[in-house]
């Protein structure tokens, strides 16, 4: 598999490459629109895998290296896919202080996972964000797009079994 | 947009917004919407219509009112009266208080120091305008700063008025703005961008995400005023990816500035032109540096380079480029508006106006507060926090985020602006101010933020990647007990090596928790050390288990 400069034609039939192709064409296929772009692949794909990242390369005349360092570089692309439901888990100042720690620990005694992991059976993963700027509503997590506040182990816990069932 | 039209527009919307006796504003800033404010404004307008007064009563949805912890919050704006913690249940007895007494049941603090020790000038809209209607921006005085500059003044005027302000950027390093503004606008070459950094990454800081949220035309006006000062035609916002909902307002406000001309060619009717675009940052941190923001813009990975030359001569593909914080511009239109002496006339000596704290943490009252430069910390966080709850007493106070440091109780008296901060070894910083209590270690604290450093940092030049990696491991040694006097030796020494010998700020700035930790609670570092407890209980102390013969 090698990457063809110039070529806009995408890897697959999926009809949404289209999405990825017009978010290129807006920016007039300008190798400056990298992040843009990468952006737009993982929304609609969830992931950013090979494939994607060779398309992404060839259409904006990027050298390849130059797409996975910028892959690997930002915290926000993921370069596996993610699990069906998605917890985010702020660590933030206010929200350490106020007992981050012990809601991870709870976590991972559960489930098992830490932090950037995603349970054996592809349901849950686990994420930390720097800070999700909730901090009055320390602390605070995101489950499935939700904000949740004021969180406890036990209500994140509660929340969590919620996805298993 | 010519001065008639925009009157026209205006006066449409006044009477639009008189024709209704009543207004209910409800909270729609990411603090209240995690607490349910959607479903609140909508069993109000449901109860609205029940009750069958929509020809009296609207309802609108406005941006943070700052007191976030006792969300959903709902104004009735006629009467000032606050209601909190608000439920969809409550919704027929606010409706049907309207015009008689209120609810005492719900009623908040509006008169309370918390809102009264406030000066609000960059949040003076937040919490009263719709920051989805530029309308509701127009009635409230938006685009007059712009019309005004574009038609009465000179680029070199509004120059001088900018800089007689004394405004100093408010991300943190507290540079002179007017200063900023004049090397741009003097720098050779075209063209000229100018940048708004809206990449809020310190943990426990959140003002340019409520400002975003809750009045974006703001920051939109504050960069057109900026790009006419300095002579640029293009902008961008560069905005963090973990904030939705200030990309969602950001993209509207942009369309909406768009059709009424206050954004594209001819703006206002001159011939002054501005375009203003949208860049997504992806989660490092490193991007509020500068030139890692150019990087970033340009697509590139976000890693700094050696200053000079300063962005104001080569930035943005190596073109003279303004970059400001989001508060920085917001505090542009209201200095055009009624001049440099006005603000000038606000804060102290040297710290001139005013500053946005978000008060997080061990503190009653968290949230979005705005005072004047020089208020002690003892009245930010006793008079307007409302103090430690649960009978705790207060420890220290964290500014400046990983950037910043730790300022004991005995400093409490101490007014906050950049020179007294930097006395005591922390940093103003973009405006997180941690409350922490007897329950926080300090030696944990100082791990904490080490291993963020040490996680952001790019890893371009070794002091930052090694250096802050060999903090954290020494950190770890001491917080688990298993640390020697030695230990703390080389701690100290790296922290003096990795200061002074980074190539960029998150470097630079990387010892300052663990140098003020150690200024002011050197004695917990020693309990870990020689005692190897933790007094306040936190750490978990790993002594090696003695082997029994």
């Amino acid at each position: 598999m090698w990457t063809e400069f110039g070529s806009t034609t995408p890897p697959s039939s999926d009809t949404r490459w289209r999405i990825v192709g017009a978010t290129m064409r807006r920016h007039g296929y300008r190798p400056n629109a990298l992040i843009e772009t990468l952006h737009t692949v993982q929304e609609t794909f969830g992931y950013l895998d090979e494939e994607a990242l060779r398309f992404v390369a060839g259409a904006l005349r990027v050298p390849l290296s130059q797409v996975y360092g910028v892959a690997t570089f930002y915290h926000f692309f993921n370069l596996k896919p993610q699990g069906r439901h998605t917890c985010v888990i702020c660590t933030g100042t206010a929200c350490y202080i106020k007992g981050v720690p012990a809601i991870l620990s709870a976590i991972e005694e559960e489930y098992g996972i830490k932090p950037g992991e995603t349970t054996s059976d592809g349901n849950i993963s686990l994420v930390s964000a720097r800070c999700l700027g909730s901090c009055g509503l320390a602390p605070a997590a995101v489950m499935d797009g939700e904000v949740v506040g004021k969180l406890t182990p036990l209500e994140a816990i509660k929340r969590m079994r919620r996805w298993t069932k | 947009m010519t001065p008639e039209d925009l009157n026209n527009t205006i006066t449409a919307e006044r009477e639009k917004q008189e024709s209704f006796k009543h207004h209910i504003c409800v909270c729609i800033a990411a603090g209240c919407l995690s607490s349910n404010s959607g479903q609140v404004k909508t069993a109000l307008e449901e109860e609205i219509k029940r009750q069958g007064r929509e020809h009296e009563c609207h309802v609108k949805g406005v941006g943070c009112m700052g007191l976030c912890a006792a969300g959903p919050l709902v104004s009735v704006e006629e009467t000032g009266t606050l209601y909190q913690e608000v439920k969809p249940e409550d919704a027929p007895e606010i409706v049907s208080s309207l015009g008689g007494k209120p609810v005492e049941r719900i009623k908040g603090p509006a008169e309370s120091p918390f809102f009264t020790r406030q000066t609000k000038i960059a949040l003076e809209n937040c919490g009263k305008i719709d920051p989805n209607r530029i309308e509701d921006y127009l009635l409230a005085g938006g685009y007059q700063a712009l019309t005004k500059v574009l038609t009465e003044m000179t680029p070199a005027q509004i120059l001088e008025e900018v800089y007689q302000s004394g405004l100093r950027g408010r991300g943190g390093a507290g540079y002179p703005t007017g200063l900023k503004w004049s090397t741009v606008a003097k720098a050779p070459g075209s063209p000229k961008y100018v940048i708004c950094n809206a990449d809020e990454g310190d943990p426990g800081a959140f003002m340019d995400r409520s400002v975003l949220e809750s009045d974006p035309h703001r920051i939109l006006e504050g960069m057109a005023i900026a790009a006419y000062a300095v002579g640029a035609s293009h902008g961008y916002v560069y905005v963090r990816a973990e904030y939705p909902l200030a990309i969602e307002r950001l993209q509207n406000a942009i369309k909406q500035a768009r059709r009424l001309r206050f954004l594209g060619n001819d703006i206002c009717g001159t011939t002054f032109s501005f375009n203003v675009d949208l860049r997504l940052g992806a989660g490092a941190f490193v991007c509020g540096e500068e030139t890692a923001l150019i990087a970033s813009v340009e697509g590139r990975r976000g890693s700094p380079r050696p200053r000079p030359p300063y962005p104001a001569e080569r930035g943005l593909w190596g073109c003279p480029t303004l970059i400001n914080n989001v508060e920085t511009l917001a505090n542009i239109a209201p200095i055009a508006l009624r001049g440099g002496a006005w603000y000038a006339s606000i804060g102290t000596e040297k710290s001139k106006g005013t500053k946005v704290f978000a008060l997080a943490g061990r503190v009653r009252n968290t949230g979005l507060i705005e005072v004047p430069i020089g208020m002690t910390l003892r009245e930010i966080v006793f008079d307007i926090g409302g103090g430690v709850p649960d009978g705790k007493r207060l420890k220290a106070v964290q500014t400046g985020g990983p950037s910043g440091g730790c300022i004991p109780e005995q400093f409490l008296d101490m007014p906050v602006d950049y020179e007294s901060l930097n006395k005591l070894g922390s940093i103003m910083g973009s405006g997180g101010m941690i409350v922490m209590d007897e329950t926080s270690c300090m030696v944990d604290v100082a791990k904490y933020f080490m291993e963020f450093c040490m996680t952001e940092s790019c890893g371009k030049c070794v002091p930052c990647r090694v250096g802050t990696a060999q903090m954290y491991d020494l950190l770890c040694k001491i917080s688990e007990g298993r640390a020697t006097m030695d230990d703390l030796k080389m701690l100290e020494d790296l922290c003096d090596l990795v200061k002074n010998t980074s190539l960029c700020g998150l470097g630079q700035s990387a010892p300052n928790p663990v140098l003020s930790t150690l200024r002011y609670f050197r004695e917990e570092y020693m309990e870990h050390i020689s005692s190897k407890t933790c007094p306040a209980g936190v750490c978990t102390i790993k002594v090696p288990r003695e082997v029994s013969a």
